[in-house]
């Protein structure tokens, strides 16, 4: 493909999200993209600064995209929280010039607005990739019901993620189809999982967990599909039903690469026997 | 009223979202996930927002619960975002030393924003147990940690931005 994007690791990279990053990595090389990460990134501010402070959550965004504009190519972003907040940070940067000329002023630097922000679903389930994904899918995902599980972060605001449609998006659902999975319809794709109220507040986590759980049971799914490592973090953590898996963990699983037996046992509801 | 002005505007202007062209047909209460923890629900945020009911509103639960999913945003026929209005009320409620209703969650974002003032980025062993003691809540998931810590997913050393001097700049300039 000859492709090369900035890459923005985020926090979660070498935490909770490890795994997710690791299949991901290897889906990439496969495809023969090339990943450039930053030469020097913050954390986002994930989903707390802005509690506190939208400026602060705007700087520590906006710190990032003054980095990614040197490198002058398209930064991807895995974590569906920091593609969030980087977006928010480049939408005020490209049409808030009051904003705009605040930020330029803090970080020493000059907004070109050249680059673009993009998930890693922005980049993998691009129509003009499914071809080379199918062609690379060594053992289809035959038999395995999925449902994908899009969550809040890729998704809203549809202004600044410019997703296909927010109340029912169709991108990881057309990929897992594309993989061989059985993908089926459900009605909880971009219902919230409480985010950080996973640390503060479990049990009212595990209710909106569950009930996203329940719907996923009725539908009949073998495991729920997402792109987001918190999703995955509180799905996976506070019920014992169902297994949760990152995107390209399953499109790994569909290359056979990687070292998926290791990836398996991050999870707390382990994945091994679906396959 | 005149208060009542101020307070509808300064909303409008931290926020950037018309408040005012709110006319309650409760889409965002419908959907919101977060609505059974909240004392107000997020329709009559707004309508107190519009009616100057300032003290009420900063001294809320609402303004913590809110995980800022933008669900109700999403559905808004007004095109009305409720998130970014709540970072404003919670903004104001710590501007004016008024004591957070739920206190859990500040302690919880304050830990975390300090991990990021400290390594340019979260280190999640030492932002946990800040987390535990500025909230006194020592024992609720020590289960999940430890999990998490043997499955290799709660790295013990730090990793550092490079340019530290920009980062601190940035946390004095939004005050923090």
């Amino acid at each position: 493909m000859g492709e090369i994007y900035s890459y923005y690791p985020g926090c979660t990279s070498h935490s909770t999200a490890i795994e997710y990053i690791e299949a991901s990595l290897a889906v990439i090389e496969a495809l023969g993209i090339e990943l450039r990460e930053l030469p020097d990134w913050c954390c986002c501010g994930a989903a707390s600064a802005h509690n506190l402070s939208s400026a602060l959550a705007l700087g520590l965004s906006a710190f990032n995209i003054c980095e990614a504009q040197k490198e002058k190519t398209d930064l991807l972003i895995p974590c569906a929280g920091c593609y969030n907040n980087l977006s928010r940070a480049d939408h005020a940067l490209r049409y808030n010039p009051e904003e705009k000329e605040q930020l330029e002023k803090l970080l020493g630097f000059s907004y070109t607005g050249e680059i673009k922000m993009l998930s890693l679903v922005d980049v993998l389930a691009r129509e003009k990739l499914r071809p080379a994904i199918r062609e690379r899918v060594k053992k289809p995902l035959a038999d395995l019901k999925v449902v994908c599980y899009y969550g809040c972060a890729i998704v809203r605001p549809a202004e600044i993620t410019g997703v296909d449609d927010p109340e029912n998006p169709m991108r990881l659902d057309t990929m897992m189809a594309d993989l061989g999975a059985e993908v089926i319809d459900w009605s909880c794709k971009v219902d919230c999982c409480g985010a950080d109220l996973g640390l503060t507040y479990p049990e009212k986590t595990a209710k909106l967990v569950n009930k996203i759980v329940d719907y996923a049971e009725a539908a009949g799914a073998d495991c729920l599909v997402t792109s987001c490592a918190l999703c995955e973090a509180n799905i996976d953590i506070r019920q014992q039903r169902l297994p949760i898996l990152f995107f390209t963990e399953l499109m790994a699983e569909a290359f056979q690469i990687g070292d998926r037996q290791r990836w398996w046992k991050k999870h707390f509801n382990n994945p091994a026997n679906l396959f | 009223m005149i208060m009542a002005d101020n307070f509808l505007q300064q909303v409008m202007e931290e926020s950037g979202q018309p408040v005012n062209l709110c006319y309650q047909c409760r889409k965002c209460s419908a959907g919101c996930p977060m609505v059974d923890e909240f004392d107000f629900p997020p329709n009559m945020v707004i309508r107190m927002v519009q009616l100057g009911q300032r003290d009420a509103l900063l001294k809320s639960k609402a303004i913590w619960m809110c995980v800022s999913c933008e669900t109700c945003g999403t559905r808004c026929p007004n095109e009305i975002r409720i998130a970014p209005i709540m970072d404003s009320l919670r903004a104001q409620c710590l501007n004016e030393g008024i004591t957070p209703a739920d206190s859990v969650t500040v302690a919880l974002h304050s830990s975390f924003i300090n991990s990021i003032k400290t390594f340019g980025r979260l280190h999640e062993a030492t932002m946990l147990m800040a987390y535990k003691w500025k909230s006194k809540n020592f024992t609720s998931d020590l289960d999940v940690g430890l999990k998490l810590f043997l499955k290799g997913k709660i790295p013990l050393m730090p990793k550092k931005s490079r340019n530290m001097a920009k980062i601190k700049e940035i946390f004095k300039e939004a005050g923090k």
